[in-house]
């Protein structure tokens, strides 16, 4: 399996062009996180406690319908009205936040041009190593949150949050954990490793979304109940509700794929290493962290345990997802030891 | 606290009797080991408490680590060693952290189902007076009468579990409920888990794993008793008497590399023989490669490693030779610079006191591409070009005799402080080339042949936990993908058009899960049932 030099060196260009990019849209969505009037008005709208009368049946949160987009739509008509200075400024930042949405897809169209390439030069899948891994992490991580953006719009002045870590992940993939373009190990092929490594990525990527949510809703409590904690940061946040909405159904659809990622691993664990379970460091922490996730679930329909302890198990859980990979994979020795790095 | 009060003012009442403390002790244990509370706690513990075993060396996956990691910490390597932190998942404390969340599941999980047969035959829930309040509501007046529209709700409501009901003055209503899979998903998923963790242990008892390493020349290994194997790890019911036999013949092996080196497959060519087949003596050709495991008679062989055994000839001063090929263990995986011992004992010496100072080892260093750093062997590739080693002849007593097992890999160190075993040459060697010892004795290195380690596993159970695997995650996706949901109409007669013909609707609904989405299917049903354009500002 020779390896295609030039399609490499494209997909390198595409990736590093790709990051260069997403800290260009970060800045414009830093822009209009700082400035944007929207923003703050939305975070007090959206504060406030919406109490709904249902009936005796009302059990759950309450009323989701309030966020939902439609609902969002004919919201934004109870905006209370500005001056006209006000929304010019109010334009002019929300003005920089779309551009920075055009410039995240753009950077995510390079992005996944730099992975396909990557696949296309080696004749395999582009996840054999550590540096692709977190590649195709990011690129789930912000095609992720251009999801939830369709479906939210009113949280895209937190993009810059969320391209934050991507940018960092990105800027150590490349720069530390890069490895050049070659085929992988015999361990390594088998047609598990398109599934149980694709969902693992989908997984992990689309977990980072709700992490660095549940991290700006601690935020947001904490300014909540003393106002002098993050007052410049978390003053511009949405309400709470948002927030632990976006990592909720963010975790619901990430969980059962991580499950199946668990559950394929295990398989190809008992073709490749002759026993489906053996606590082998990786399997152990992502086993951890699979507990971690299914405790949030519990918690979060859990009277005393909803809100601000639901969202810590939620940014533990991410902060263990980030542990098996770097730690496990670079520190201890075990079998999952694919980093392809050093 | 009303019941405290009570015995106060009413002794009569209540008399807590020592079988009565007993029970409500029993009880309030009950009830506080299955409250979510303490399932939630129980699941950190669970999770705290594997931690250890990814951060420690463990000894079911490294037992010298273990061993090593004691030796460097101290009182702490074995304070940590006691508390069982080398052997986490058999431990007695994570025994009881599952054991409790088990419990807690079980007593979670039997009254949910009892209530999930019940709400399964039960009817939804009456419809409530002022739909206005519902999170989901329209209403509008639409034409026709309101036995034809309420016909039409009834079938716009397919699928649904509904019931009517006459509420009197012309009013009538559908209370209708969707989504119960997500109930049943959810416990779907808590009994397949249950199951799973059932399957797990019953596996950990009836198991077996054993390692065996077989030259790849022909030789053959049989899977007929412990003996047969290097190692050998059985199952808490396995004492190794009842293997189901089979046999297999590692011809070949072959491995392919790139040109820098890196592996791109590993082949053994083998053939078996098991079942019927033994008895005729019947083998059958087999590739067997790294994801590819040999499944024959319920048990899987793996191919887990390969390395090489030097072939070292000696000729004794008398004229005889003895020829032997000993594995000799990769020390470094990436270019398999190999170590090991092979050891000879001298022919025609029947006096053993007399063979214990004539003993030979062969022991050092085998490189399959070899460097030279001065005199220093080192290996700059897996691959086989003109392999060297570099040895120590050793002579003397290699204390094979003295009763103690040695490692096949090494030489006994001990022997050689004690001065029984001396060394008595040392030389870079290439094929072909030879060293000849003072007293005659020629030492040559013929060459090398490969050898691959095997593993062979048993788990009659593995089937059962996939199965169960498989439900859990049928399960899980229906309980977090689908939404309780429900939808009530009512419908009368339009009291104030004149003629009549007209009948106003009134939708409600509500997600019982804290699930969104469901705006977007209420919107749908509630412009259908109200024709949209008739609908009331």
């Amino acid at each position: 399996m020779p390896v295609d030099e030039t399609l490499s060196r494209f997909s390198d260009w595409s990736y590093n062009t790709a990051t260069l990019i997403y800290v260009l849209a970060m800045v414009f969505f830093a822009v209009e996180q700082a400035f944007g009037r929207a923003g703050r008005l939305r975070a007090e709208r959206t504060a406030a406690p919406r109490r709904e009368l249902v009936g005796a049946a009302a059990s759950g949160p309450s009323d989701p319908a309030s966020l939902t987009p439609t609902s969002n739509a004919s919201g934004a008509s109870a905006t209370p009205p500005l001056t006209p200075a006000a929304r010019r400024s109010t334009s002019r930042a929300a003005r920089f936040g779309r551009m920075g949405v055009s410039l995240t897809v753009l950077a995510a169209l390079l992005h996944l041009a730099a992975l396909v390439l990557r696949g296309l030069a080696t004749s395999r899948v582009p996840w054999g190593n550590m540096y692709e891994y977190m590649m195709a992490v990011c690129l789930i991580a912000v095609v992720t949150w251009l999801v939830v953006l369709r479906k939210y719009p009113s949280v895209r002045h937190l993009s810059a949050f969320v391209l934050l870590p991507v940018v960092v992940l990105l800027f150590i993939g490349g720069t530390m954990l890069y490895a050049t373009a070659a085929p992988v190990q015999p361990a390594l092929q088998s047609y598990w490793l398109i599934v149980h490594v694709a969902a693992a990525i989908v997984s992990s990527g689309m977990f980072l979304v709700p992490g660095v949510a549940s991290v700006l809703y601690l935020m947001r409590a904490a300014h909540e109940s003393n106002s002098s904690r993050f007052a410049k940061l978390a003053g511009h946040l949405p309400g709470r509700q948002v927030l632990d909405r976006v990592s909720y159904r963010t975790t619901v659809l990430a969980f059962p794929i991580y499950t199946f990622g668990v559950v394929c691993g295990a398989i190809w664990a008992e073709a490749a290493w002759g026993r489906f379970w053996g606590w082998d460091p990786k399997e152990t922490v992502a086993f951890v962290a699979w507990v971690v996730y299914a405790a949030y679930l519990h918690a979060r329909a859990t009277a005393g345990w909803r809100g601000k302890p639901a969202a810590w198990i939620n940014v533990t859980g991410f902060a263990l997802i980030v542990f098996n990979l770097f730690f496990i994979n670079l520190v201890t020795a075990g079998l999952h030891s694919y980093a392809g790095v050093g | 606290m009303t019941s405290d009060r009570q015995t106060e003012t009413e002794p009569s009442a209540y008399r807590a009797t020592p079988a009565r403390r007993a029970l409500a002790f029993i009880r309030n244990t009950w009830r506080g080991l299955t409250s979510m509370r303490t399932a939630l706690i129980l699941l950190f513990l669970l999770a705290l408490a594997a931690m250890p075993g990814a951060m420690l060396p463990q000894r079911s996956l490294n037992e010298p680590k273990v061993r090593e990691y004691i030796a460097e910490h101290g009182w702490w390597g074995e304070l940590l060693d006691d508390l069982g932190f080398f052997a986490v998942y058999g431990s007695v404390w994570f025994a009881a952290i599952y054991l409790l969340l088990m419990i807690s599941l079980v007593g979670c999980l039997a009254p949910r189902s009892v209530e999930y047969f019940r709400s399964m035959r039960a009817k939804p829930v009456l419809t409530p007076r002022n739909l206005s309040r519902l999170p989901h509501h329209a209403t509008g007046t639409v034409a026709g009468d309101a036995d034809d529209v309420f016909a039409a709700a009834r079938s716009r409501l397919k699928g649904w579990r509904t019931t009517e009901r006459d509420e009197g003055d012309g009013y009538k209503s559908i209370s209708a409920e969707k989504g119960y899979l997500r109930e049943t998903g959810n416990l779907l998923f808590h009994f397949a888990m249950l199951g799973l963790i059932i399957a797990f242990a019953v596996g950990k008892m009836v198991t077996y794993e054993g390692q065996v390493i077989v030259h790849a020349d022909g030789s053959e290994f049989c899977n007929s008793g412990i003996y047969a194997y290097d190692s050998f790890n059985p199952g808490l019911r396995v004492d190794g008497t009842e293997l189901t036999p089979f046999c297999v013949r590692v011809n070949d092996f072959e491995p392919t590399y790139t040109d820098i080196g890196q592996p791109i497959e590993y082949r053994a060519d083998i053939e078996y023989s098991s079942g019927d087949d033994l008895a005729t003596n019947t083998w059958r050709p087999y590739q067997l490669e790294v994801n590819e495991p040999l499944r024959t008679a319920g048990d899987r062989v793996y191919l887990l490693g390969h390395g090489f055994a030097p072939v070292f000839t000696v000729t004794f001063p008398n004229g005889e030779k003895r020829t032997k090929a000993t594995q000799w263990r990769p020390a470094d995986q990436t270019t398999l610079l190999s170590d090991g011992a092979t050891k000879f004992d001298p022919p025609g010496i029947t006096d053993s006191e007399q063979r214990r100072d004539k003993q030979l080892a062969v022991t050092g260093l085998f490189a399959p591409t070899p460097v030279f750093n001065g005199k220093i062997l080192s290996s700059a590739g897996p691959r086989l070009t003109d392999p060297a080693v570099a040895v120590d002849i050793m002579r003397g007593d290699l204390g094979i005799d003295s009763g103690y097992g040695q490692s096949i890999f090494s030489i006994d160190q001990s022997q050689v402080e004690k001065g029984a075993l001396e060394r008595v040459a040392r030389e870079n060697l290439r094929v072909g080339e030879s060293i000849t010892l003072e007293d005659g004795t020629e030492v040559s290195f013929d060459g090398v042949r490969r050898w691959v380690s095997l593993q062979v596993s048993h788990d009659p159970t593995q089937v059962w936990v996939l199965g169960f695997a498989v439900a859990m995650l049928v399960g899980l996706a229906l309980s977090l993908l689908v939404k309780r949901r429900r939808v009530w109409v009512r419908v009368a007669p339009a009291a104030d058009v004149e003629g009549g013909g007209r009948t106003v609707v009134e939708v409600g609904g509500l997600a019982r899960t804290d699930q969104a989405g469901y705006g977007d299917e209420f919107d749908e049903i509630a412009a259908d049932l109200l024709n949209q354009d008739t609908r009331s500002p």
